[in-house]
């Protein structure tokens, strides 16, 4: 089974198991840490304020006494979530527009081009940077997922695309074809799987990139509106002060870069594992 | 040939016209810059404000639609309009414009190069401890957002500066204007120099691992052996015949950063307060600027748009089948 063969290949390969294994306890950390801590992140201690890490505020605290290590904990989960929907959003919406325009031809690829060439040029930080601040309190975070996949998927889709021309002319892909199989069955039955190891790795690569465009976005005010709290909106509050108070910045920067860094190293693995071919 | 670039310039700018009206009636519809004059003290009387903003055609009692064309036919005389405060938007350009090609010219092509230049070492000395090193570092660098990197500099620097007891480095603004003359010049040479390692660094790790990858492909290929076989030394054969070949992806991907350099720095301008055209995106934005918004992402669609044109030619400076077909 090839599925057997690429996770032999994935459990082998020692930069996807360090990826792995650093990713997991990065999990574990931001969901089963909050427990361990003496305060809730929406706590606030008047008593401590900007107090450097001690045995009480392990991490430090804030210029309004919250606790460090419980608001990057709550980071650190926006800012995992964030990451695997972006990444599932953008690529699915990669694979069915690519698959389409490029099994189908004609009108229906056209069009569908036309709109990622669109949606390319379109400036997408200014759109996002508008619209995310106005979005309601509450669930708002879900339409800045939404909003950050809308603009994250269009250069894998043009890759789907050219690879579903030639899948096209495929004999087994023909043979469905006469043996009736609707159009859109086919796509998603005999398409989209034998592209399953580019999207597998694109979803991966998305995950970080919308971790890091996440907390790009925050960094500017632009993305997690407050009372919510997320790595970026963090950083950006921390890096003001880094000299003085260098744990406002230390922990949710370095959080941030080992989870981005893991989910590369997975990344790169598991290009590894499923296309032997690459040499990266 | 010609008509093939006709057509292509056509759509272009027919993109570039959709961008920038998008972009002007979703800023124009959703950004007030009458809060920036409402909140004044003492007030100013409604009639006033509403004088003034139709003067700089931002008032937005005005239907959008109608204040759309008046910045269209605007635009295609070549005139932005104003800012929120009544400044020419076109001479705010010009001055970033340039302020961004001085803070980003040297960093790209350092980047670029830099970056080719270990990807190609690494590549001949494939699994040697030199190959690791630049692997695993440039694999960290890329791990590390700009704004991180950026901030971690700044820090550096300033406790540097501190133990020094004087200022070694500089590490905010472009220039001291007190200055003058060759001291000025060293001035802006020493404020370069952060800005210029935070935005290079991204992009030699970057075009290391792209020219890596290539750099193999090409190394195992049939034409090196034979340039080697023909008796070239090992030298002339890779970086004649190798390296030539292998460049033509990190070139496209070079030509597009060339051309979006100028507003694709937002960070490190903001960060080491220089103000470019990628802080004034941010700036205006905060400030509810409705005619620089439009105005920046107007240069942006243009930018991006001369950057795909700039990879074709490229591409087919370095490759002669594309030439030939």
């Amino acid at each position: 089974m090839r599925s057997k063969v690429v996770l032999r290949r994935l459990i082998a390969n020692r930069q996807a198991r360090y990826g792995s294994i650093a990713l997991l306890l990065l999990v574990l950390v931001a969901y089963i840490g909050p427990y361990f801590g003496a305060y809730a992140w929406t706590e606030k201690d008047f008593l401590a304020f900007l107090s450097p890490p001690d045995a009480d505020h392990w991490w430090g605290t804030t210029s309004i006494g919250q606790d460090m290590y419980a608001i990057t904990l709550r980071g650190m989960q926006k800012s995992i979530v964030i990451g695997l929907l972006v990444a599932l959003i953008s690529t699915g919406l990669a694979a069915i527009v690519g698959a389409f325009a490029g099994y189908f031809g004609g009108w229906a690829d056209r069009v569908l081009m036309w709109g990622v060439d669109l949606l390319l040029v379109l400036p997408s930080f200014l759109i996002i940077a508008i619209i995310s601040p106005r979005l309601k309190a509450g669930s708002s975070w879900l339409w800045f997922v939404v909003l950050l996949a809308a603009f994250s998927w269009m250069i894998t889709s043009r890759v789907v695309r050219s690879m579903t021309i030639s899948l096209r002319e495929r004999e087994y892909v023909l043979a469905a074809v006469y043996m009736g199989i609707p159009r859109w069955k086919i796509i998603f039955r005999h398409i989209v799987p034998n592209l399953s190891s580019l999207l597998i790795i694109d979803a991966t690569l998305n995950v970080s990139a919308a971790i890091i465009g996440e907390a790009a976005l925050s960094f500017f005010g632009f993305g997690i509106q407050p009372p919510d709290v997320s790595l970026g909106t963090l950083i950006a509050a921390g890096s003001g002060n880094a000299t003085g108070y260098p744990w406002l910045f230390a922990f949710p920067a370095g959080a941030l870069v080992l989870l981005v860094l893991s989910v590369n190293l997975i990344g790169d693995g598991l290009r590894d594992a499923l296309d032997p071919g690459s040499n990266s | 040939m010609g008509k093939y670039l006709l057509r292509r310039l056509a759509i272009n700018v027919i993109l570039v016209a959709v961008a920038a009206s998008l972009a002007y009636m979703l800023a124009a519809s959703t950004m007030s810059p009458r809060a920036a004059y409402q909140g004044r003290q003492p007030p100013i009387p409604e009639a006033t404000i509403d004088a003034t903003l139709d003067m700089y055609n931002l008032n937005d009692k005005v239907p959008v639609l109608q204040r759309y064309a008046t910045w269209a036919t605007g635009v295609l005389q070549g005139d932005f309009g104003k800012t929120w405060n009544g400044g020419s938007v076109n001479d705010e350009m010009g001055r970033r414009i340039f302020v961004s090609l001085r803070l980003l010219l040297i960093g790209t092509l350092l980047g670029f190069a830099v970056g080719v230049g270990l990807g190609a070492i690494s590549a001949v000395k494939q699994y040697k401890a030199t190959d690791r090193l630049i692997g695993v570092s440039s694999f960290v660098v890329l791990a590390i957002p700009v704004f991180v990197l950026a901030t971690l500099l700044a820090i550096a620097t300033y406790n540097l500066n501190r133990g020094l007891g004087f200022t070694l480095i500089e590490y905010t603004g472009e220039y001291n204007p007190q200055l003058s003359g060759w001291d000025q010049f060293l001035n802006r040479l020493n404020h370069l120099i952060l800005p210029t390692i935070s935005l290079s660094l991204g992009s030699i790790a970057f075009y290391s691992r792209i020219q890596r990858n290539m750099m193999l492909d090409v190394l195992g290929q049939d034409f090196v052996r034979t340039a080697r076989a023909k008796g070239l030394r090992r030298r002339t054969a890779l970086t004649k015949h190798a390296l030539r070949t292998a460049l033509i992806p990190s070139a496209t991907y070079f030509a597009f950063a060339f051309g979006t350099m100028f507003t694709g720095a937002t960070f490190t301008e903001k960060i080491f307060a220089w103000h470019g055209m990628g802080a004034w995106l941010v700036d205006a934005i905060n400030a509810q600027d409705v005619n620089s918004v439009a105005a920046v992402t107007f240069f942006t669609a243009i930018c991006v748009l001369f950057a795909a044109f700039l990879s074709d030619l490229l591409v087919a400076a370095l490759d002669p089948r594309v030439r030939v077909n």
